[in-house]
């Protein structure tokens, strides 16, 4: 099985650390939208460290409430890397895709709108074409089908334990699995 | 509600030990816009004429710019602004990367330094709390290495810092402030930051920025950005098949650029072959050839590590070089070349100064300029092989050995770091002679030409900012040969703010040809959008600096009222924002008037140009002054103050009887 979906594509060579998706993003998701900028509300951070040239544009992720036990580093052609510059989890060991106020987690939602735009805001800031928008083909996994197929069926049963009562719907099953 | 600003300016006083938060008067907002103007405004009512660069009461103020954190791209300069200890005079320097926006998240429009610490400190800004804390472990540490030992010990990877290396701890009268990709480097205002014994700023802001009609403002910046990397339609290919001349060419390559010239500044030929070498002194006409380009080209590309740009803007007028082994470091236009320039060398010889000179935290404009000179003198006899002990022989270990004395202020070197001007006269027995590069005692581009530009010795001599590029830039430096391309030209210009300025141009044929009048409202009109500018936190790329190299201009006259408007709020039309550039120039120059700055200071260097002639020069700067409002002294008139709003300069002259 495969199918499709539109991803945004991070080439961190071509960053140039100008911020703009931030700031673009952060006016996006802003209610009254645009009405404020702040990077620190962005669901998209660059991950900056100068002087070892790393510039890596990271969106928010899923939030989750331990820190992992991965934060290593990595060397990769002899430059240390922390794991944590990939990695787009708000988590509680950094101040990262959190509402700064509230401390809310942030996640990036591909600028969800009505009508969907072109493409997310990030992208279309990023002149140097660091971010570009692409539709990619992903081979749906056994695990994933499984999980999704019986979230289907459970969607169905919820709606008939709505409507029939659960007593009902738990003795039908019973009678169904004897027969 | 405060639009675009905070409203809030912090006061750290370093001799008490004070940290305070002023809200500011939104009517200020109104009569000068923020930036540099309201910086200069409080320079005037703080800073009288009786107070010394290295006074405690000296005051050092960084200020974000009115539309530095907005969407509109490059709005992100900060300006440093203080009494220079070169001239005495307002010191005016400016820098890009993220700090103005950083100060608007946190909160601030302005962080002013006033007093004196007795030992070295570092502030630390993260939002509402501020600390001032020791940096006596920094002491001697490089401009971005502070950086990053700062970000670590706080444990704050997304703090931006902007900080003085030795030269500024030093009081060398040509430190910069370093931050990022970008410093602070003119005027001296690292040196006044050593002498309060401040070694670093570090800031984290994650408050809101608001908007007047935010969505409205949003839309403009999306269109905007396009405008920004859009092409023209007549490319250097297409000039050079239509057969156009090589002045041309040059402005159609710099229209097509995606990014920017100085991005793309492998063909350099036009600093090579027009600037002086050395103690800005020889010019070597065809120094520039296809087989030097090509060798620098792989010298570039083989070491570029990335080209980055300031937040929020789509340009990368960053060079960021690394060479294998050595320090990474960064340069945009002219900085590549001063070190070699003045040395006689190739560029791998300002690739092998110039991560030391960031290091140390030095101008790269002037500090080179200084060493030629010293140099000279040295050859001239004026000094002599005692003052420089232990120097090494060959011209690259003497570059790096004066580098370090300057920087470390011994010996000879402590003169030195006081600059060209003031270096030739400690020095004496005819070092005078050898300073022939300064204006109002400040280093100037080391340009030696033939005839005179009119509008270019009206800059030269009345320009503030001090260097010519922080005052040219909107008319183009050299006419076009033929009315054919000076057509084509004026057919895509819509920066000017008068149709009169396409007619000059169409007009003009030969440089030295421009009327007096011509003159005097294109150097205006230079000025004043570098007045705006830098007010807004505007880069001079799109828009003051930029119209001469060809008509596309992000950010002009027309349009900044309307972004001001959407921004701020403040309702503006194209002659209101006109006068504010006048109201904020003129109080730059009656700031500096009080500090005794007179006609007799308005000189270009006397070799600037071959053929000079004193009488129709000095009639020029007469009608200028007459121009702008300004009696035969330079002084602006009673009635031109009154009529900016300006009042109160007029009452202290008059109380002092300058007026």
């Amino acid at each position: 099985m495969v199918k499709k979906e539109k991803i945004i594509k991070v080439n961190t060579d071509k960053c140039t650390g100008c911020r703009s998706c931030e700031i673009a993003c952060s006016a996006f998701h802003a209610t009254p939208k645009y009405s404020i900028t702040n990077p620190s509300r962005a669901r998209i951070h660059v991950f900056r460290n100068e002087l070892a040239n790393e510039y890596v544009p990271v969106y928010a992720s899923e939030y989750t409430q331990a820190r992992c036990n991965g934060r290593q580093i990595h060397t990769i052609s002899g430059k240390e890397y922390s794991l944590c510059t990939f990695c787009g989890a708000s988590c509680p060991s950094r101040d990262i895709f959190k509402e700064p106020d509230s401390g809310l987690p942030l996640k990036c939602d591909l600028c969800e709108n009505d009508p969907p735009l072109e493409a997310p805001m990030c992208v279309q800031v990023c002149e140097p074409g660091c971010l570009t928008y692409e539709e990619r083909e992903e081979p749906e996994s056994e695990v994933e089908s499984t999980v999704e197929k019986r979230r289907e069926m459970e969607i169905g049963l919820e709606s008939l334990i709505k409507k029939h009562g659960i007593k009902t719907v738990q003795d039908s099953l019973s009678r169904l699995s004897k027969s | 509600m405060r639009y675009a600003e905070t409203g809030v300016n912090l006061e750290i006083d370093l001799s008490r030990g004070s940290i305070e938060k002023d809200q500011t008067d939104p009517e200020l907002t109104k009569l000068y816009l923020g930036g540099q103007g309201t910086a200069v405004k409080i320079l005037w009512d703080r800073v009288g004429p009786e107070v010394e660069p290295f006074s405690p009461d000296n005051l050092l103020i960084f200020s974000s710019g009115l539309l530095d954190g907005s969407a509109v791209s490059g709005a992100n300069r900060t300006s440093v602004n203080s009494i220079s200890p070169a001239t005495h005079l307002m010191s005016h320097s400016l820098m890009g990367s993220y700090f103005g926006p950083e100060m608007k998240f946190a909160g601030y429009d302005k962080i002013i330094i006033r007093g004196k610490s007795p030992h070295l400190v570092y502030l630390w800004i993260n939002n509402d709390k501020v600390e001032i804390r020791d940096a006596r472990h920094l002491a001697g540490k490089g401009t971005r290495e502070t950086g990053d030992l700062i970000r670590a010990e706080l444990g704050q990877d997304k703090a931006q810092v902007a900080a003085i290396g030795p030269a500024g701890e030093n009081r060398v009268f040509t430190a910069s402030i370093t931050h990022s990709d970008a410093s602070a480097a003119r005027g001296g205002a690292g040196a006044i930051m050593g002498d309060k014994r401040l070694k670093a700023i570090a800031i984290r802001g994650t408050k809101d920025i608001y908007f007047a009609k935010p969505a409205e403002l949003f839309a403009f910046c999306m269109a905007a950005r396009k405008e920004i990397m859009s092409r023209h339609e007549e490319t250097e290919e297409v000039a050079r098949e239509k057969g156009r001349s090589a002045v041309y060419q040059e402005m159609a390559k710099h229209r097509q650029q995606l990014g920017d010239w100085m991005a793309t500044d492998e063909d350099d030929s036009f600093h090579h072959d027009n600037f002086a070498w050395g103690n800005a002194r020889t010019r070597r006409k065809n120094y520039w050839n296809k087989e030097l380009e090509e060798r620098w080209r792989r010298l570039k590309f083989d070491n570029l590590s990335r080209q980055t740009g300031c937040f929020n803007c789509p340009k990368i007028c960053h060079n960021v070089i690394c060479i294998p082994g050595g320090q990474r470091f960064s340069y945009k236009c002219y900085a590549k070349d001063t070190f070699h320039m003045a040395s006689f060398q190739e560029l791998d010889f300002s690739y092998e100064m110039l991560p030391i000179a960031e290091e140390y935290g030095v101008d790269a404009y002037s500090t080179p300029q200084i060493i030629a000179f010293a140099l000279e003198l040295l050859e001239a006899g004026i000094l002599t092989d005692k003052d420089f002990p232990g120097m090494p022989s060959d011209i690259r270990g003497r570059f790096h050995y004066l580098l370090d004395i300057i920087v470390r202020r011994e010996g000879i070197g402590d003169i030195l770091a006081n600059g060209v001007y003031a270096a030739a006269r400690q020095i004496g027995k005819g070092a005078e002679n050898f300073d022939h590069n300064t204006t109002k005692k400040f280093e100037q581009i080391p340009i030696k030409l033939g005839k005179l530009n009119p509008a270019f010795f009206l800059m030269i001599a009345t320009g503030e900012k001090m260097g010519i590029t922080q005052i040219e830039g909107s008319f183009p430096q050299n006419p076009l040969p033929t009315a054919e391309e000076r057509e084509a030209f004026v057919k895509e210009w819509v920066a000017p703010p008068d149709e009169k300025f396409k007619q000059y141009f169409l007009q003009w044929e030969k440089r030295d040809q421009i009327t007096n009048q011509m003159a005097c409202e294109i150097a205006e009109w230079n000025e004043m959008m570098h007045y705006l500018d830098d007010a807004l936190g505007l880069c001079a790329f799109l828009s003051s600096f930029r119209g001469q190299f060809g008509g596309k201009v992000a950010y002009t006259i027309h349009n900044e009222p309307e972004i001001i408007s959407m921004a701020a709020g403040i309702n503006l039309d194209e002659k209101g924002l006109w006068e504010i550039g006048q109201r904020n120039r003129n109080l730059v120059r009656a700031l500096n008037v009080r500090r005794g700055m007179r006609r007799k200071d308005e000189r270009p260097p006397e070799d600037h140009w071959a053929v000079r002639n004193e009488e129709s020069e000095q009639k020029l700067l007469s009608d200028y002054y007459a121009y702008r409002g300004w009696n035969e002294e330079g002084i602006p008139k009673a009635e031109t103050l009154n009529k900016l709003g300006l009042d109160y300069v007029r009452k202290d002259f008059e109380d002092r009887g300058i007026l």
